[in-house]
């Protein structure tokens, strides 16, 4: 970010040169600090630049000393925005994201974004201040027990109440959430932990080494059954999720679909680990996956699950999942080795190492048949351009997704929400590269979208950022345009508004006779409350203004917001109803002029 | 099925909970639990017993083992092991039927621990249906049992087996130097 916000902070740069070689000091030289510098100082040694944070009593002793320290604090509206922008920036970076928090409400708030992170494997630190640890338990003032708290959502939390302690649990902290299957780690500090001094020894704080979990297993023999099912598949499909992206084994996919030729289906999370583009991608599977992706994993009689958890979402009822298929399951996480779908062959470890050593034993394989299959089952109306469809006078926001998709060349990061828009951004806006399109799969959180993009835009200030929420979820953390403006920052928004919690109604539709309890919802005149903000915007209400709007949006300095005012009770298509099996899906009903169609590539 | 795992957690504040709360998050009760120190200083030794699917014992121990503070995990199933429970029972007895106690003990090889004029305890090592067969006996007089305190199950494995994570830690340290002042700890105060 080259943007300075305050006064504050300009006054920062000035002292910067001052400051650094001290900083810089302190990681070489054992140093007296106190725990608020021992704070910022390891912060600073492990890389960080930018935290995302709001102050409080319990955590002010480390905010004072934040100005003799090279990082950038983003100055959030709530502390559930931290933590989203912590984890949007991890997602967007690969690096471990920031935040911190005061003691009691403040930490309570981060909760909903730890889980986030939790559910899907973010590698994010989060700090809060405490109590005294001489009032620790008292219920003193804004006390609560954040590592209780926080306990069943994070991957490992400290509460740490000596200065001496502070170094070497932070660093550990920051190994815990990257390694392995990564996660959300807390960290604690009361009070009296920031002001006592202590020996601060950057290197000597340095934790053990790291120790692997001890189930991983990758054998030969597991490795030759491996080879052996996918040498003898006829009709093979690779499912690629978000493992992909976190152990950075992208080409290692890609070569093991092209030398066996095999397809590729993808998670939610998995979206850009393998490329849309790409002929063997066949997009999204699941839930709101498309009918022949769904059918090719039905009819397979081999699945190579890669860096994913046959999470209920993809798989559907479990009884009738992908029944006539052998299953192989390359994982990092050994408690998800049999946890919803028992596999045949399990290859415990770093997919990326696993692939590396599975590849040398995978030959070419003549896959065309399988494929010609797959193709055919799309259906006559393959490689249709939703574009081309006739302008009824109607917005859909799959318009909207698709016009996003062409009008950026799909280079852009898109940071969704979590209901309908999320899904049709999953269907028309197709990911070429990882960390592409941040969203909250597991927990699905509402409010992610605008606080994770702030995180990811941080995090690559040089990309192109969207946000794509809908008018629900907009609202929760809308809050957050503050923040964009405070920092001065370049992010797009798109509000897919089509004045119900859209998704909800659909199932409700579909589920519950078209009661439309509690779905129905007002909201501010989006462009108003930008406005309100400085934030310049324009309501979208036809197809043919899309395209002058994204660009004007594009084309602004500053942060643009666009209201897409789309067809209201507009349902995502296909739909497998939660309980039924894979295969037994709603399909787009015949009137929808969004005709089912191969993706447009 | 009942799966008993046996694990090395660090001695420390909150470790119990983390435990706890997994087989919470699980949905699984567990049966017994007993902790404490082993033989190596820093690390505590847990037998937790539970009831689950024969498949959970894989999750239950690789979820363990995610836990940072637990060291190692052995899911003992039904390998040849010593599982022992000590129980510790108080019963009413006067002068008069004192004596039919103290023979029932002798059958069921438990001890006399305390003695006073209207109770005594009975502590028994043993396997758990042994424990259960002695309270059962014990029950046919109603009221007689005051109370039963029981430790749950301690398991170890037989014969030379180490698991390689505690191979990889090698030798105990320091373990020579530990000094024998037990043998007069189980005095019984009223048999002087």
């Amino acid at each position: 970010m080259a943007n300075k916000g305050n006064a504050k902070t300009k006054a920062h740069d000035e002292n910067g040169s001052a400051t650094t070689p001290a900083v810089n000091a302190h990681l070489t030289t054992p140093t007296r600090l106190t725990g608020s510098e021992i704070l910022w100082a390891t912060l600073v040694g492990e890389g960080v630049e930018t935290v995302f944070g709001y102050p409080g009593g319990a955590i002010l002793p480390a905010y004072d000393a934040l100005r003799k320290f090279p990082i950038r604090h983003v100055l959030v509206r709530h502390e559930q925005g931290a933590a989203h922008m912590a984890d949007g920036y991890s997602r967007a970076s690969g690096k471990v994201g920031v935040a911190i928090a005061t003691s009691g409400p403040g930490a309570t708030n981060l909760v909903t974004g730890i889980a986030t992170a939790m559910l899907d494997s973010i590698p994010i630190v989060c700090i809060t201040g405490n109590v005294s640890s001489k009032v620790l338990g008292t219920d003193a003032f804004q006390e609560v027990d954040i590592t209780g708290i926080t306990l069943p959502v994070t991957k490992h939390n400290f509460l740490v109440n000596k200065a001496e302690d502070l170094a070497r649990v932070l660093r550990e902290a920051f190994q815990i959430a990257r390694s392995g299957r990564p996660g959300p780690v807390l960290v604690d500090i009361t009070k009296d932990a920031q002001q006592a001094t202590a020996e601060f020894d950057f290197e000597a704080a340095k934790p053990r080494a790291y120790r692997p979990h001890p189930m991983l297993h990758v054998d030969d023999s597991g490795l030759a059954q491996a080879a052996e099912l996918i040498r003898n598949s006829k009709r093979p499909v690779i499912l690629a999720g978000h493992g992909v992206t976190e152990s950075g084994a992208m080409e290692q996919v890609r070569t093991l679909a092209e030398r066996a030729e095999i397809p590729v289906a993808l998670t939610l999370l998995g979206l850009g680990g393998f490329p849309a583009s790409h002929p063997l991608s066949m997009g999204m599977m699941g839930m709101h996956g498309e009918a022949w992706v769904n059918h090719a994993i039905q009819e397979a009689d081999l699945l190579i699950a890669c860096g994913m958890r046959f999470d209920d979402r993809v798989t559907g009822t479990l009884s009738s999942y992908a029944t006539k298929a052998k299953k192989i399951h390359i994982e990092v996480d050994p408690a998800e080795i049999n946890k919803n779908v028992k596999v045949d062959v399990a290859l415990v470890g770093d997919l990326r190492e696993v692939l590396e050593q599975l590849l040398p034993k995978i030959s070419g394989r003549d896959g065309s048949a399988w494929l010609k299959t797959i193709e055919a089952s799309k259906g006559a109306v393959a490689v249709r351009d939703i574009n081309n469809l006739p302008d009824l006078g109607h917005l859909y926001a799959a318009h909207v997704m698709h016009d996003l998709w062409r009008i950026t060349g799909g280079n852009a990061v898109v940071v969704t929400d979590v209901g309908q828009h999320q899904m049709w951004e999953a269907q028309y806006f197709h990911h070429n590269e990882p960390r592409t399109l941040i969203t909250s799969g597991g927990l699905g959180t509402m409010g992610f979208a605008l606080p994770a993009a702030i995180g990811a835009k941080f995090a690559c200030p040089e990309k192109e950022v969207w946000v794509v929420a809908g008018d629900g979820g907009f609202q929760m953390t809308a809050a957050e345009l503050a923040t964009i403006v405070q920092e001065k920052i370049k992010i797009n928004i798109a509000i897919i508004n089509n004045g119900y919690l859209g998704m909800v109604r659909q199932w409700q539709e579909f589920f519950y006779e078209r009661n439309y309890e509690s779905t129905p919802l007002v909201s501010p005149d989006f462009v108003k409350l930008a406005d309100a903000h400085g934030i310049p915007g324009r309501a979208v209400h036809k197809r043919s203004e899309v395209e002058a709007a994204v660009n004007e949006a594009r084309s602004t300095s500053g942060a643009y917001l666009l209201n897409f005012m789309v067809e209201k009770e507009d349902s995502v298509y296909p739909m497998i109803p939660a309980g039924s099996a894979l295969h037994e899906m709603i399909r787009r009903p015949d009137h929808d002029p969004l005709e089912e169609t191969a993706d447009d590539k | 099925m009942l799966h008993t795992f046996v694990a090395y957690v660090e001695d420390r504040p909150g470790v119990l909970t983390r435990v706890a709360s997994l087989f919470r998050r699980l949905n699984i009760n567990i049966n017994s639990l007993t902790v404490g120190r082993s033989e190596r200083p820093g690390l505590s030794r847990l037998t937790l017993v539970c009831e689950a699917s024969g498949e959970a014992g894989h999750r239950i121990r690789a979820s363990l083992f995610k836990l940072e503070n637990v060291v190692d995990v052995d899911d003992i199933a039904k390998d040849p092991a010593v599982t022992r429970e000590l129980a510790l029972i108080k019963v009413a007895a006067s002068p008069q039927n004192r004596a039919q106690i103290f023979d029932l003990a002798e059958v069921f090889r438990a001890r006399i621990v305390d003695l006073t004029s209207e109770s005594l305890m009975i502590e028994m090592t043993g396997v758990e249906s042994k424990i259960e067969g002695l309270i059962e006996v014990l029950r046919e007089d109603d009221g007689r049992i005051l109370e039963i305190c029981r430790s749950g199950k301690m398991t170890m494995r037989r014969g030379q087996h180490v698991s390689s994570v505690v191979k990889a830690m090698g030798v105990v340290a320091g373990d020579a130097e530990e000094t024998e002042e037990e043998p007069a700890a189980d005095s019984v105060a009223g048999e002087a």
